[in-house]
């Protein structure tokens, strides 16, 4: 196991290597990071100069789900964010290489590509997770503060899970890559928002359905200290531990029945 | 002993053709189809057959890449699909037209991380480069990215690192594509040097015949996913009655008939005669007594003449 793990270090280690010989890039890609998560803050500051109230919560709190939404997305991005390169790994036949090597086919393409690029959006993302929680006016408790440690967490394991899960339908499907982007970001922008501004089978669908509910809502608002105002109680909100279990044997299973399927390409 | 056991293999893929605009069609198409194959240790296995007849996806199934839609396969003892960590550790396999190397790293770096992948034991491992290095001459481009490195050093590459552990079988898809002569000369008498020492087992594809005569002792046709041929290149020759030609040149036109058993008058063009012969001896013999005799020349028969024909039989019949 230590030497198993020694090995993908020692890979990631490689990439690292490979992409400083892209440093430009790096910073470029800061920078660009910086004003993607600027453009997000700002929808939500520029909404709430035109409402009191969105889904009845009011900006500080609001800015909790998104910081613990953006937190948990970018967390996720940084570790399995290549593989929405999947389709490309099948179409270039590099899955072919992976799959003659005596290591698992998960953890290598990960290695492959690990976003160091991603790095700063982490970072903005603690932070701003961390400025929300200390303007929101939270009533702490020993359990809140393992809560807002274990929430960004649970989540991040929950987007992993939901990426591997989109980007496996390349096995099948080599074109799928819009439709797994189009999740993928729809998942991230529905939980940046508290899930009572959506409505009807939409909300049903995604906060309970596909378990976003449990990624920034229901952690959220346990941290708040806020009932919930559609009725359910309030421990919910370590429900996001079980939801991001349930989601990694999900999308295991997915994912293995997809490299069972995987066809190769015919050159 | 046997290190490759494959009864009745077969792939099928579900393909959608096209039909209107709209509709599409789904076809099964057996890319391999009631594959059987033996090899036993230390062979080198020629792998042929025309584009698109099954030989990739052959080996991808030996190699645990694609799961067989049915059949029997066991390499090294086990059943690539499920043990696939297992069997990686025994097996070397080079794609010709992709690369297993670190893109953007020198090629030292690559072969570091694969004896960790690997984890070949130091010694072993430095013995097994020290090899390739003097063999393939690597030095001069060892801390090189692989992306800076032509085709011909990729190439040496990429079988350095499939060799770097020490595989009991090494898996080749068309290894000699696109290199020139000189790098293939290199390919091949790397090759044919391990096969000699007798404990790899070497199964490649190749559409350069040239490779097979250097390096084959037995090759496997296959044609529309089934096997045509399997034995030597002289069964082969044996089998389609191609011989050996005899060519002779005189200094005054040449019209005495020639009557021998086994042998053809095959073209005739006043000074220069074209036989095909089963022995040349005798024929030699005739025409040396004539005293006009200049040159006489012996070609073997084309390994190219044989399988264009192979590949031109309808599948499933014998030649
Ligand atoms: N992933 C795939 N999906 C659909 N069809 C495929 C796939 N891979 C191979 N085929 C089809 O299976 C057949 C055999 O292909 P394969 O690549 O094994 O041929 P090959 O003998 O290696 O040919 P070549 O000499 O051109 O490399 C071809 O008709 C090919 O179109
Ligand atoms: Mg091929």
């Amino acid at each position: 196991m230590g030497e198993t793990l020694r090995i993908y270090l020692q890979l990631i280690g490689a990439q690292g290597r490979a992409q400083a010989s892209y440093r430009v890039s790096f910073w470029l890609d800061l920078a660009g990071n910086a004003i993607v998560v600027g453009a997000d803050l700002l929808t939500v500051l520029v909404i709430y100069t035109q409402v009191p109230k969105l889904g009845g919560f009011g900006v500080a709190q609001t800015l909790v789900f998104f910081g613990l939404a953006l937190a948990a997305f970018s967390l996720a991005d940084l570790f399995v964010g290549n593989i929405e390169r999947m389709k490309t790994y099948v179409r270039m036949g590099t899955l072919d290489g992976v799959l003659v090597r005596p290591l698992g086919v998960l953890p290598q393409l990960l290695a492959m590509d690990v976003g160091f690029r991603r790095l700063g959006r982490v970072a903005y993302a603690l932070v701003i997770f961390a400025v929300s929680l200390s303007y929101a006016d939270i009533p702490w408790t020993p359990s809140r503060v393992v809560l807002a440690v274990v929430a960004p967490l649970s989540g991040a394991v929950f987007f992993c899970a939901y990426f591997v899960a989109t980007a496996t339908v390349a096995f099948w499907w080599v074109e799928s890559g819009e439709l797994a982007n189009a999740l993928t970001y729809g998942g991230r922008d529905f939980t940046s928002y508290p899930i009572t501004v959506y409505s009807g089978w939409f909300r049903k669908l995604f906060a309970f359905g596909l378990g976003f509910g449990f990624v920034a809502y229901y952690p959220g608002l346990a941290l708040l200290g806020i009932p919930d105002p559609l009725g359910f109680p309030s421990w919910l909100g370590w429900g996001s531990v079980l939801v991001a279990l349930i989601a990694v044997m999900v999308a295991a299973t997915i994912w293995r029945t997809g490299v069972r399927h995987y066809r190769s390409t015919g050159s | 002993m046997r290190v490759i056991d494959v009864r009745g293999l077969r792939k099928e893929f579900t393909v959608r053709v096209r039909k209107t605009m709209l509709r599409r069609e789904k076809r099964v198409v057996a890319a391999v189809d009631g594959v059987d194959l033996r090899v036993e240790r230390g062979e080198l296995l020629g792998y042929l057959g025309p584009n698109g007849a099954g030989k990739s996806t052959t080996l991808k199934m030996l190699t645990g890449v694609l799961h067989p839609t049915a059949g029997h396969v066991s390499v090294c003892g086990f059943t690539p699909v499920p043990q696939r960590i297992k069997l990686a550790r025994r097996i070397g396999v080079v794609f010709g037209q992709r690369s297993q190397l670190w893109w953007d790293l020198p090629l030292r770096d690559s072969f570091d991380l694969l004896k960790a992948i690997y984890r070949v034991p130091g010694e072993q491992h430095a013995a097994q480069l020290k090899r390739c290095r003097d063999l393939l001459d690597l030095d001069s481009f060892m801390d090189t990215p692989v992306r800076q490195l032509s085709l011909g050093q990729r190439m040496r590459g990429e079988l350095t690192a499939s060799l770097l552990h020490s595989p009991e079988i090494l898996f080749l898809d068309e290894p000699t594509i696109g290199l020139d002569v000189v790098s293939k000369q290199a390919v091949r008498g790397f090759l044919a040097e391990l096969g000699a020492r007798g404990d790899t087992t070497i199964v490649l594809t190749t559409h350069d015949l040239a490779d097979i005569e250097r390096l084959c002792s037995r090759i496997v046709v296959i044609d529309h996913g089934k096997v045509v041929h399997d034995g030597s290149i002289q069964d082969l020759h044996l089998r389609y009655g191609s011989r050996r030609r005899v060519i002779a040149d005189f200094d005054v036109a040449f019209t005495y008939p020639v009557d021998l058993p086994g042998v053809v008058l095959e073209s005739s063009t006043g000074t220069r005669l074209v036989f095909a012969v089963d022995e040349v001896g005798p024929l030699a013999a005739v025409l040396a007594a004539n005293g006009s005799l200049r040159d006489l020349s012996i070609a073997e028969p084309e390994i190219e003449d044989v399988i264009s024909r192979l590949y031109q039989t309808p599948a499933g019949q014998v030649g």
